[in-house]
């Protein structure tokens, strides 16, 4: 299907999501089980999107400048960078090592 | 003229300027965003959609994130879908505390995101509240919007992605919105272990679906969790950030 369609539902659902926080008793939302998934979830997803990001190409697993990004990045993070430093130290070492000829 | 008697300036109001700050340093990483999403094959249109109508950062990487993968729109889909779970807690959390009535409910939704709640959040005074809820609300969404844009059509006049390194700041910009919420050992654990679950399904299923398996790996895990109630529930930019560092300061 059309990339667009998945956009769509995606924005209507991520409204939809913050809209039943305001509407639905405020009981049923505090179940701490809830809670603990919303939160480690969001640790999750954001740990496997990055490994994804970071090492995955289609179906391989790869070591090139990416790596060198996810390195950097996490320097920039360990310096209390904010984050647009953070991104920018990530592309600079992913372009400097690809400069260089690896990856 | 007295001042004493008149209600607090906006200028003068700590959640006004806390929120303003905020909406700076957060509307400024939408340039990333629209690099990023049109160095992933998404149109200037489509990226502007997505932080017009989805308006949640993580979410929007997210999405940009698995499609820049190879993977289907379904799945990209479902990652958006399920790490704007929290924005449902924020959601309850506000409405506690804000109490919106009839047509504010519908746009205080909209604007309902991380930092606006994380500003709410830090203060006690009411009106504090109100103020730094809605001014970060509508501050992040303004400028979110404005250097999304940016970012696109910057994105689009780069030509090659990756010789700029462009995959390298989406690596960069996830772990920097992990980076917040790894305090303690319980959430170091769960990335690790999502991480790994990732790794190994990689060969094995389509692109996009290894996040999906972290996905039940973080639920299962959140399904049986005695952690702290706000685990993982950290804003990217933590309004509070001098605050807290002054807090704990003399412990480094």
């Amino acid at each position: 299907m059309n990339l667009w369609v998945w956009i769509l539902i995606a924005c209507a659902l991520a409204y939809l999501t913050k809209l039943v926080g305001y509407f639905v008793p405020a009981k049923l939302l505090e179940n701490p089980r809830i809670m603990h998934i919303a939160g480690t979830m969001t640790i999750g997803l954001l740990a496997s999107l990055t490994v994804v990001n970071a090492v995955a190409s289609g179906q391989g697993l790869v070591l090139d400048a990416r790596i060198g990004a996810l390195v950097a990045a996490a320097v920039a993070l360990w310096l209390r960078a904010p984050f647009l430093v953070v991104v920018i130290s990530g592309a600079g070492a992913a372009a400097l090592l690809r400069l260089l000829g690896w990856g | 003229m007295s001042t004493s008697s008149a209600p607090m300036k906006l200028r003068e109001s700590p959640a006004f300027k806390i929120a303003l700050s905020l909406s700076i340093a957060t509307g400024l990483y939408g340039v990333s965003f629209g690099a990023l999403a049109v160095a992933s094959g998404f149109d200037f249109w489509q990226t502007m959609v997505l932080s017009l109508l989805l308006f949640s950062g993580g979410s929007q990487f997210a999405f940009i994130g698995v499609v820049a993968g190879g993977g289907s729109g379904v799945a990209a889909m479902t990652a958006s879908a399920l790490l704007g779970l929290r924005n449902g807690i924020y959601g309850m959390q506000i409405n506690a505390m804000l109490r919106p009535g009839g047509w504010k409910r519908y746009v205080s939704a909209h604007v309902t995101i991380d930092e606006s709640t994380a500003t709410a959040s830090g203060q006690s005074d009411p009106d504090e509240q109100r103020r730094g809820f809605w001014t970060a609300g509508i501050g992040i969404f303004i400028l979110w919007n404005i250097f999304t844009a940016i970012g696109a059509l910057a994105g689009d006049a780069m030509g090659d992605p990756k010789q700029w390194g462009l995959d390298g700041a989406a690596v960069a910009a996830f772990l920097a919105l992990l980076w917040p919420r790894l305090k303690g050992r319980e959430p170091w654990a769960i990335a690790a272990a999502c991480a790994l679950a990732t790794i190994l399904a990689v060969p094995f299923v389509a692109s996009g679906v290894p996040i999906l398996v972290a996905a039940v790996v973080a639920g299962v895990i959140g399904w049986f969790s005695h952690a702290r109630l706000d685990e993982g529930l950290e804003p990217d930019v933590d309004p509070y950030a001098e605050k807290h560092q002054r807090e704990h300061g003399g412990k480094k």
